[in-house]
């Protein structure tokens, strides 16, 4: 897949390392606050080529190494500085099918931009921005960019069911596709996409993006899509296999909320994340009652948790009108999971941390509805075994916050619908599948990659279980002809 | 997909739709709902199933028009395709021959009741059924249900049928050894007072809840009921559970968190539909 850089082509070395990135625009805080519109608005052609530019197009580059699907990123870059647009496209979407959602979701910081040589001395390439120029180019310019005109291998024979139409899924569908095989996808909610359009939110995610990269699978890889399936329910494991796929892949995700287990949490106005986010992202319940699903959000917001998710949350309670939103979280802002962009962002736009903080108790009103909750201070102890400093309750620090909703967001475990329905695929005590680096399960023909194998990460480490299956299962399928 | 083969109204606002989907008919079991979607700015909503037919791919739904969906739902034709169904969604019926088996349907659930009664009849069990209804004229299936059951009775709520409430059971409880009794009616309080009447009998009572649901595959937890002080998904843990062991207060309250914008969706929905009509028609004269 990777395309080589040309061998004895020397790259002109720019004369003085660029250490500043350019930025990037987003809307100003206290605009953004009140619309449900993308946040970060992305380079204009000029910032791209210029950010392009600073790359020093390493000899060994470590950029690569840290991209879960190995995108050959020194070429697109390459290409880009030189204004070669259709090339940069070529070269993303020979290895990602997803690009404009990883450019705008992937923890770059922490993978490809992390490893830049530049970032050592200054500011790394931000290569997410770079690829998200490129998609959303390719995307609007199908013709100069002709990410639709691939021709694809003679049909294999073979069929292969992909569970679930999440970054795991749909990467695993596109890689299989393009290798030949017949592909199915199963989706058991109304709409494809999994995550990227139940949980992340428009304001980071626009979901027509999300729909665009869907309808390319379809439209020009010869997916098919099957929506409202819930498998587990509608057919099981062993029924696809016997209805004639060589190969199943489960990309299933961790879609059950985990609750605070507190006494009180079942009051009105408490959401789990999943819930406040599936009205807002899904159905669109900011448009009510345009769409039929509406979302409560009161004046003063809690949101127990400091993951993306969380801040996901805090963000639309925002966008919906509270007045107050807190970020309760109970370790510190150093310990917390989110992207810092996305901390960030929270914190421009109004979002109150309140660390070091634990709720014990919901209290409800005469009505049910959450009208305060019971908390306890917190200080960091020893190290545990995740390697961050474990918070210990402080005696005798309990205090009482109103608030009017509360949403925890401590994550999600794996949703037990199929491993119920499969008795010989071995499942961990967390609920996880099991399967090795190469997302073989215990269970003959079935794979299974993303969240339901390592419990709730993230969009890029699922697309690279996607594709690892992919390869593997598209190796069993072409050895067993 | 889900074209609409037979659409009939049993009753005032109740409505009988038998659609075609293959992949649920051949999978649906007693107990079991699906998840609609009316359009794509549609909501999601659950409804029990009333009835499938495998081989003609046939699932049957019965339902009142009371808000928005339900009533677009009910204004479909014959002929015409539901734009998303999800499904068989939820936990199938424990059925098995249990001995007496006493049937309580109540309102449209009168539907998914007779299906589940029907199971019952047929893995061995004398079938008592009770159906009920807030008057006469809202009675459904009652001949389907005579047809089924060892003995039927009728119970409206202002008596202007049958007996009048539910009291009545506390005699056939007393008269009869009853092995099992099944709850379903979407009104709470209902099968609480069922619930409540078969308590001192010691017999044990399941009921289907109707909490509010969104994706109805265990995904939001907004159908969290409490049953034997642990949380449960009606969802995937249900819809079925032990009645007397729900914590009754807290679903109640749960039902009725949107109870206001539902009320503002389905008023706008008819009068800017209304307004459309009007508008359309001036237009055409």
């Amino acid at each position: 897949m990777c395309i080589p850089l040309p061998a004895n082509k020397k790259v002109a070395m720019p004369e003085k390392l660029k250490l500043n990135s350019i930025p990037m625009n987003k809307q100003p805080p206290e605009v953004r606050r009140r619309n449900p519109y993308e946040v970060a608005q992305g380079y204009t052609y000029e910032q791209a080529v210029e950010e392009a530019k600073r790359c020093i197009q390493c000899k060994k580059p470590a950029c690569i190494q840290g991209c879960p699907v190995d995108i050959d990123i020194p070429s697109f870059v390459k290409a880009l500085a030189e204004g070669d647009l259709p090339q940069a496209a070529k070269i993303i979407y020979g290895t990602n099918t997803l690009p404009a959602i990883c450019g705008r979701v992937c923890p770059q910081e922490t993978q490809c931009q992390e490893n830049c040589t530049l970032g050592k001395k200054g500011d790394p390439v931000f290569i997410g921005r770079l690829e998200r120029f490129v998609a959303d180019w390719a995307r609007e310019n199908p013709e100069e960019s002709g990410i639709f005109k691939i021709a694809l291998p003679k049909p294999t024979g073979k069929k292969v069911a992909i569970i679930g139409s999440g970054p795991a899924g749909l990467t695993c569908a596109s890689d299989l596709a393009k290798a030949g095989h017949k592909v199915v996808i199963y989706e058991a909610l109304h709409l494809a996409g999994g995550v990227a359009v139940y949980g992340i939110p428009e304001f980071r995610l626009p979901k027509k993006i999300v729909q665009a990269e869907i309808d390319y699978l379809v439209n020009v890889l010869g997916v098919e899509l099957k929506r409202n399936q819930v498998v587990g329910r509608s057919a099981t494991l062993d029924e696809l296999l016997a209805d004639g796929y060589h190969s199943i892949f489960l990309g299933i995700g961790a879609g059950a909320p985990m609750f605070l287990n507190i006494p009180g949490e079942n009051s009105n106005m408490v959401y789990s994340a999943n819930e406040f986010l599936v009205r807002l992202n899904l159905m669109k319940a900011y448009l009510f009652p345009a769409y039929d699903t509406p979302v409560k959000v009161g004046k003063r917001v809690a949101v127990v948790g400091a993951g993306n998710v969380a801040m996901d949350a805090a963000r639309w309670a925002v966008r919906m009108g509270a007045d107050e939103v807190y970020i309760v979280y109970r370790r510190t802002e150093a310990e917390m999971p989110a992207r810092i962009e996305e901390v960030e962002n929270a914190r421009e736009e109004g979002v109150i941390f309140k660390v070091l903080t634990l709720p014990v108790r919901v209290i409800p009103s005469a009505h049910g509805s959450v009208e305060a909750i019971e908390c306890v201070q917190m200080e960091l102890g020893e190290p545990d075994e995740s390697g961050r400093r474990r918070p210990i309750v402080k005696p005798g620090s309990e205090f009482c916050m109103e608030i009017d909703t509360l949403i925890p967001a401590l994550g999600t475990q794996p949703n037990p619908l199929v491993p119920r329905q499969t008795p010989d695929l071995k499942t961990t005590s967390r609920g996880t599948v099991v399967a090795d680096e190469k997302g073989k399960t215990t269970k003959e023909k079935v794979w299974a990659g993303g969240d339901i194998v390592t419990g709730a990460a993230t969009v890029i480490s699922a697309m690279g279980a996607g594709r690892r299956a992919a390869t593997d299962i598209d190796a069993r399928l072409k050895n067993h002809s | 997909m889900n074209r609409i083969l037979v659409k009939k109204e049993l009753a005032p606002k109740i409505k009988l739709i038998e659609f075609e989907n293959r992949d649920i008919a051949s999978k649906a079991k007693p107990g079991q709902f699906v998840v609609i979607q009316m359009g794509e700015k549609g909501e999601r909503f659950p409804l029990t199933i009333s009835g499938i037919d495998p081989g003609k791919g046939m699932v049957r739904v019965i339902f009142n028009e009371v808000g928005k969906s339900s009533k677009r739902l009910g204004a479909l034709a014959e002929g015409e395709e539901i734009g998303n169904v999800a499904g068989p969604l939820g936990n199938p019926a424990e059925i098995e021959k249990f001995g007496t088996v006493l049937c309580f349907g109540g309102g449209v659930m009168t539907g998914p009741m007779a299906y589940e009664a029907a199971a019952f009849k047929k893995a061995g069990n004398r079938v008592i059924t009770v159906i009920g209804a807030r008057n006469k004229e809202l009675l459904i299936l009652k001949d389907e249900m005579n047809a089924l059951s060892d003995k039927l009775y009728v119970s409206t709520d202002d008596g202007s049928e049958g007996y009048k409430g539910l009291d009545f059971l506390r005699d056939i409880l007393e008269g009869e050894k009853v092995d099992r009794v099944i709850g379903m009616s979407v009104a709470t309080a209902t099968l609480r007072t069922l619930c409540e009447l078969t308590r001192p009998y010691g017999v044990k009572t399941i009921v289907s809840l109707t909490p509010i649901m969104l994706d109805g595959t265990g995904m939001c937890g907004v159908c969290r009921v409490v049953v034997g002080g642990q949380t449960k998904f009606a969802c995937v843990d249900g819809p079925e559970f032990d009645g007397h062991l729900v914590d009754w207060d807290l679903l109640e309250s749960r039902k009725r968190v949107y109870s206001h914008e539902e009320r503002v969706s389905t008023l706008l929905d008819e009068q800017v539909g209304k307004d459309c009509a009007s508008r359309f028609q001036q237009t055409r004269k």
